[in-house]
């Protein structure tokens, strides 16, 4: 036991007299948390709007006033004519131009239908289809504001509701996959670097002449950052409840088991990759490539998995963190219980035990 | 109490490269044994075999009547090894090293003072500091202290000299003569033949082969020849010029003289000195001396290059 505390404590030492390590450990949550919450969001927020009116009726100036009072968009110009058009947006703060027609207010009520037209900026396609729905979804509900009372034959009106998300908050969508994203970073990258470390200075050699057995060393290594990873995990969960604002309608204690089930298959992917790496510059490069770029883009944090090419989604099921991903958000956002997601509780327990069991069979008691 | 070892036909190889050819050594218990070769000669390889860190391809070693390979973990016990690099926490400070390899040992750093004592009062004024930031002397002394904090029977020592200034190895061997005073049997490896004299017995190791293992002096006396030095105006013309000469046994550059051996036990001083003057070397001086190991280990060295 002794033994085992002497070795914590020389691990400790390590992480807080190393500068790099206490940034990835403590600045990389908040710092990519409040990345990921503030600036890399998908909602729409003051969209800089352009008006081409070429009608200045009452009826368009409710519209533009109904536009920019929902805090999607902000009118920023006045445009005169649709010349304009192409230089505003080559300019590139105007992302969307809004032209009535001539005549806007009396063709409404005269012939019962007039025209706007929505010019977009698609430079970037998904915004501007964001932006457009939105638009539509505007004018739709002042289309109904103004028919009140009166009958439309035959009109259809979808009532969506977004369930889980009802704001479609992007935010929502990111905490779990930051989460994933940090304790593979943590726990994976940091331990594989720190024994690997160990290696290319030549203490290992040290290490392995003295009667501390495998599974001391690798429980010595381990511990500090399962502790930190779990430190880390409440940190994140905690800036997205209180920050955020992202809810935990499920058990805590349930969300807090998973986290630390998955922080353990993220150790031991670590220990596998520093026991196939000779020193720190493969370890972290093996991390980097082997752990980071698939948990970030193969996970289903950023870019969903139905919309990849079908080898890429057959790939993405070898991918832990994207079953990571599926509990926390099945736990966060839709409150359920272990019975929704026990199946993917046993692909990550069956991997963690996996891992552990081809790393201690792959860690050396000698120097080949 | 016994702490010998015995290597019995060990070999090892690296891919094609064989680093051990068919090693026989046996160390006595309490022996300070010096291990002296070149770099590259297999000093490092016979060390990590005995400090069970690599396998043998063929043969056996034995440390403390346990085999090295079936009985790995009982020999790590015992053992005291500083390796060649310096293999200590360079983030941690003196103390903090030392009581890290006293926990893992199971022990603590006050119930063995009494070991280490000589070395722990050099380093101590240091103690808090980085073992990062140690000058190289230090750092071997901090390193010895850590490999003999669980009061090893015996100690490996891979080039704990090398890179450290003369005066700190002349007291870092002065702590080896009094570890050997307590019984513990030590292996040192080295490339500095002068350091050879100050061992028991030394084995003499080239290419992975040992040329001879024997004490010190009589390595000395089996030389055999007359040996004399020889300097001139211009060392390196001279030495070319005397690899011409008819009678040259062997001859070699060592620093500021020329060590030359005759074919018959004495050179013919005077004939040397005029095929030399006839070359147009001046200020020549030819002086018998004594052999010292390097002068051993040269000849002895070449003479395996000839029976090849």
């Amino acid at each position: 036991m002794n033994r085992f505390i002497g070795f914590l404590k020389k691990e400790f030492y390590h992480i807080f007299r190393d500068k790099r390590s206490m940034l990835i450990l403590f600045g990389m949550p908040i710092v990519q948390i409040l990345l990921f919450g503030y600036v890399i969001s998908t909602d729409l927020k003051d969209v800089k709007m352009a008006v081409l009116d070429h009608s200045k009726d009452e009826y368009s100036a409710e519209i533009i006033n109904k536009i920019t009072s929902s805090g999607y968009f902000n009118l920023t110009d006045n445009l005169k004519s649709l010349e304009e058009a192409d230089a505003i947006f080559r300019k590139g703060d105007v992302k969307l131009i809004l032209v009535f027609e001539p005549d806007f207010g009396k063709n409404l009520i005269k012939n019962t239908t007039a025209n706007i037209q929505i010019l977009t900026d698609a430079t970037d396609p998904n915004m501007a289809n964001l932006e457009v729905n939105y638009l539509q979804g505007i004018l739709q509900n002042y289309n109904v504001e103004i028919n009140r009372g009166k009958k439309v034959p035959f009109a259809i009106q979808p009532k969506t509701r977004m369930y889980f998300n009802s704001n479609l908050e992007s935010v929502f969508m990111f905490i779990p996959g930051i989460m994933a994203t940090i304790l593979m970073l943590v726990s994976a990258m940091m331990t594989s670097i720190s024994i690997a470390r160990e290696k290319e200075m030549g203490t290992m050699e040290i290490l392995l002449v003295s009667p501390l057995n495998p599974l001391q060393i690798i429980l010595g290594k381990v511990t500090p950052y399962l502790a930190l990873s779990f430190i880390n995990a409440l940190v994140i969960v905690g800036m997205g409840y209180f920050i955020f604002g992202v809810p935990i309608l499920g058990s805590f204690t349930l969300l807090m088991a998973e986290t630390i089930l998955f922080i353990f298959l993220a150790l031991s992917l670590g220990i596998f990759i520093s026991t196939i790496s000779k020193n720190q510059e493969v370890a972290m490069m093996l991390s980097m490539f082997a752990l980071m770029l698939p948990t970030i883009i193969l996970s289903g944090f950023i870019f969903p998995i139905r919309n990849m090419p079908l080898p890429l989604q057959i790939f993405s099921h070898i991918i832990p963190p994207k079953w990571f991903i599926i509990i926390l958000k099945n736990i966060m956002l839709k409150g359920v219980g272990i019975e929704y997601v026990w199946k993917e509780t046993l692909i990550l327990i069956v991997m963690t035990i996996g891992f552990i069991g081809l790393s201690l069979k792959k860690f050396k008691t000698r120097l080949e | 109490m016994d702490a010998s070892i015995h290597i019995d036909k060990i070999s090892k190889s690296y891919g094609n490269v064989q680093a051990l050819k068919n090693i026989n050594l046996d160390i006595d218990s309490g022996e300070l044994f010096g291990l002296i070769g070149p770099d590259g000669a297999g000093k490092t390889t016979l060390f990590r075999l005995l400090a069970t860190l690599l396998l043998p391809d063929e043969g056996s070693a034995k440390l403390c009547e346990i085999d090295s390979v079936s009985e790995y973990k009982k020999i790590r016990t015992f053992l005291g090894y500083m390796p060649g690099r310096f293999s200590l926490y360079q983030d941690l400070s003196v103390i903090e090293n030392l009581n890290f390899f006293a926990t893992v040992f199971n022990t603590r750093i006050e119930d063995n003072m009494d070991m280490i004592r000589d070395i722990w009062l050099q380093i101590e004024p240091f103690k808090d500091r980085l073992a990062g930031k140690l000058s190289g002397g230090m750092k071997q002394k901090l390193a010895l202290c850590c490999a003999l904090i669980h009061q090893p029977k015996i100690l490996l020592l891979d080039e704990p000299t090398t890179g450290v200034d003369s005066v700190s190895r002349a007291e870092f061997w002065q702590m080896l003569k009094g570890l050997k005073k307590r019984g513990i049997t030590i292996v040192v490896a080295t490339p500095y033949m002068d350091e050879a004299n100050l061992c028991d017995r030394v084995a003499l190791i080239q290419d992975g082969e040992i040329l001879q293992v024997n004490t010190p002096n009589e390595i000395v006396e089996q030389f055999g020849k007359e040996l004399y030095s020889i300097r001139s105006n211009d060392n390196y013309q001279t030495l070319l010029d005397l690899r011409e000469f008819n009678s040259t046994h062997s001859v070699f550059l060592f620093g500021q003289s020329l060590h030359y051996t005759d074919i018959h036990n004495e050179a013919p001083i005077d004939e040397l000195k005029t095929y030399l003057e006839s070359k147009g070397r001046a200020e020549i001086k030819i002086e018998k001396i004594k052999p010292s190991i390097e002068d051993c280990f040269m000849e002895l060295s070449t003479k395996s290059i000839e029976h090849e």
